[in-house]
């Protein structure tokens, strides 16, 4: 009880805190109450890590021999993955593809992509419960494994990503030869990462091919790891989105807003071939049926496809909407929060048996995977803040106009609209 | 079975001498063990246990002995008074195997209890090998599959992975927490050519250890001697493409709680078929993006240069 508790106190607060950042109204008191909020997790995952190492996972997790792996599984390292492959996708559309103009979101979205498999991978060092002997599957080999697979594919990328990480930090440091060098091997290393990516990706959901009697056919498929790698493409655009948009807002620096549309628009296109592919899949599976039986895992499942597909495929897919950019970053979100419940679908629900859940997170679950996207933010905003990851000015300087969020488009969206959010409590 | 008898003293036993004592040491065997129809020829030598589920009588020696002869602690009350006023009990790290009374419905519809003996049923084609990644489980050279904890990194992905839900973890266990299940004794008892200790201490018969082959011929003599008396079912000659451990039983096994779902089909293919095929895929998309990039590059270049020509020459 007290765990939802926590849930929805904990929603409800970020919620409100991403309103206030998205409609520009900062309460005075809104900064004090932000930082004691996240401090407030930070103690508790605190109090949870200390816990954890001395007295065992069964201490702090609701996880148990019928739902072996949890919250930290489910929602830090698939979704945190998931998230995480804006990285792969923009490195690849920049240096092999060649589109350019792309290029001033890069960094922060490698960036963000390495702070995101860091954050994993302390996760999983966390989470594995003989924490010390990571390292094995480096030399212990069993190349049966998916799992060898995936630490193997979770150290390499992150080890490409930290070198296409680097250049900011090598200029701030003035290290010229060395930062030429990786300049050089630039193209090589981003081929690997996007292999490894696509690797990663699909192998996070190759994880449960094993298990077809376990996991509920709504999500069970043999094409999980396409599964997982499209969805995965579709939600490291939508983060890239979201990114540029509040980081525009804290940073008060310009929008990249037509970059952003046309991330919107090539996100809507993966979405609706995910949709088609996952409709033909259960059809062909006969499972199609099960989508309306109104058990707990069909719910899901609905508010998953059309809440977090279906719904902001339709709204990218709208010239006008695209245009606004809260409309934008609102079906952003909108696909991010579907590929979280996705993961933890597969992972907890769809694992689960008929109605009868085997495993409930507990706060301290919950705070820990808090302290991770709070954490995470606050090194992305340092490292910001002290090297040199966004270009200096977006689509025009943020000094010239009150408000930075707004680049013009109020001109070409229709006024209702544009009524309709004045609307909201200033 | 009888007892095993040739290798009793001697601390040297290869696989070849032990089985060959196993099959002497049986009648049944003798009568011809090739004609019998086992799904793969080549497990027939597997150290198998026959469970014959109308013969337990619940009394739980085996788990006891099972805790003596893996020092594992004796945490469920053993010592209540027989029968049935026990509680349930679970499988644990510490706790390999465990008997259980379960109601069910017969085919013809009366409700009896069955006590039902749970432990790794040692896979012909183990899924918790395959997923280990870092081989902590393994499947050693008789049959029964070990697990190492100096290898393990708790992952539990075995937990996650295997159909019959064995492996469990130490979730009390800090920096060092193991996986525990059964090992059939494999190293202890078996390497010395003795029986598993909870066959040993099976006061009914219930248990009954021998060649795979040998126990499935068993226990289809048993079902055509007693139509009447058994499903025409052995449990685990095909679940999960065939295991080490065979149920008999008077009660639909799916009646009885036993997994009815778990494929016929050895589960490892299921992810080594996607498995096997990165390094080609892998390879392909390297040449992929590298001529694609590689050739981009060069366009760049070329209208770069160009461009400056064409510059060089208004100029």
């Amino acid at each position: 009880m007290n765990g939802w508790i926590f849930i929805l106190a904990c929603l409800a607060i970020l919620i409100w805190v991403a309103l206030c950042l998205a409609y520009d109204k900062r309460p005075r008191f809104l900064r004090p109450i932000t930082t004691i909020t996240v401090l407030c997790i930070w103690v508790a995952a605190l109090w949870t890590l200390i816990r954890r190492f001395s007295e065992g996972l069964g201490a702090v997790t609701g996880m148990n021999d019928a739902a072996p792996w949890g919250l930290w599984i489910g929602a830090d390292v698939f979704a945190g993955v998931a998230l995480a492959a804006g990285g792969f996708v923009i490195a690849a559309t920049v240096h092999i593809f060649r589109i350019e103009r792309f290029k001033p979101i890069l960094r922060p979205t490698i960036l963000t992509a390495f702070l995101g498999y860091m954050l994993v991978a302390v996760a999983l060092f966390i989470d594995i419960g003989r924490p010390l002997s990571w390292w094995h599957p480096l030399f212990m080999w069993q190349h049966h494994s998916i799992m060898f697979e995936v630490t193997w594919c979770v150290i390499l990328y992150s080890t490409v990503l930290a070198i296409e990480t680097s250049p900011p930090l090598l200029e701030r440091l003035g290290l010229t030869r060395l930062l030429k060098l990786v300049k050089i091997t630039t193209i090589p290393v981003v081929i690997a990462g996007v292999i490894l990516s696509t690797m990663h990706q699909s192998s996070l959901g190759s994880l449960y091919l094993i298990v077809p009697g376990k996991l509920y056919p709504l999500w069970y498929s043999p094409l999980l790891p396409v599964f997982f790698l499209i969805s995965a493409v579709a939600a490291g655009m939508c983060v890239v989105i979201v990114e540029s948009f509040f980081s525009a807002k804290i940073l008060k620096r310009g929008l990249e807003s037509i970059l952003m549309r046309d991330l919107g628009r090539a996100a809507a296109i993966i979405l609706f071939l995910y949709l088609a592919m996952k409709l033909a899949d259960l059809a062909a599976r006969g499972s199609l049926g099960l989508v309306f039986e109104g058990s707990l895992q069909s719910r899901l499942f609905l508010l998953e496809m059309l809440g977090g597909v279906a719904l902001p495929a339709i709204l990218l897919s709208i010239r006008r909407i695209r245009l606004l950019p809260r409309w934008l970053v609102g079906a952003s979100l909108l696909v991010m929060a579907g590929i979280v419940l996705n993961r933890v679908n597969v992972s907890w629900i769809g694992m689960s048996v008929s109605d009868q859940l085997h495993y409930i997170p507990t706060w301290m679950e919950i705070a820990l995977s808090l302290a991770f996207v709070t954490g995470g933010t606050v090194i992305f905003l340092l490292a910001v803040h002290y090297l040199p990851i966004f270009p200096e000015t977006g689509d025009e300087p943020a000094e010239t106009r009150p408000n930075p969020l707004s680049p013009g488009v109020h001109s070409t969206a229709p006024p209702s609209k544009a009524a309709a959010f004045r609307g909201l409590p200033r | 079975m009888k007892k095993v008898k040739h290798t009793t003293g001697t601390s040297e036993c290869n696989r070849r001498q032990f089985l060959q004592g196993m099959a002497g040491g049986t009648g049944l065997a003798v009568l011809s063990p090739a004609s019998v129809n086992a799904n793969e020829p080549e497990y027939a030598e597997t150290p198998s246990v026959l469970v014959d589920v109308t013969r337990c009588i619940g009394c739980r020696s085996c788990m006891r002995a099972c805790k003596q002869a893996n020092d594992l602690p004796n945490n469920t009350d053993l010592t209540a008074d027989f029968p049935g006023s026990w509680d349930q009990a679970d499988l644990r790290f510490d706790q390999w195997t465990v008997v259980n009374p379960v109601k069910g419905r017969k085919a013809d519809g009366i409700e009896v209890t069955r006590n039902i003996k749970s432990q790794c049923m040692q896979c012909l084609e183990p899924t918790c090998v395959s997923v280990c990644p870092v081989g902590a489980m393994t499947k050693s050279e008789l049959g029964p599959i070990l697990y190492s904890a100096d290898r393990c990194i708790g992952c539990r992905y075995c937990i996650m992975a295997c159909p019959f839900d064995i492996p469990k973890f130490e979730w009390e266990g800090g920096m060092w927490a193991v996986i525990g299940k059964c090992q059939f004794c494999a190293h202890t008892r078996l390497a010395e050519g003795r029986l598993p200790a909870c066959v040993e201490s099976c006061p009914t018969g219930a248990l009954k250890f021998g060649r795979r082959d040998t126990m499935l011929f068993e226990a289809r003599a048993r079902i055509k001697t007693q139509p009447e008396r058994y499903v025409n079912h052995i449990y685990g000659e095909y679940e999960a493409g065939g295991t080490a451990w065979l149920y008999l039983s008077d009660t639909p096994f799916e009646n009885l709680g036993f997994k009815s779902d778990v494929e016929t089909a050895p589960m490892p293919p299921l992810t080594w078929d996607v498995l096997s095929k990165i390094p080609i895929m892998a390879a392909a998309m390297a040449g992929l993006f590298g001529t694609v990039a590689w050739s981009l590059n060069r366009r760049e270049a070329s209208e770069r240069r160009e461009a400056s020509e064409t510059q060089e020459a208004s100029e």
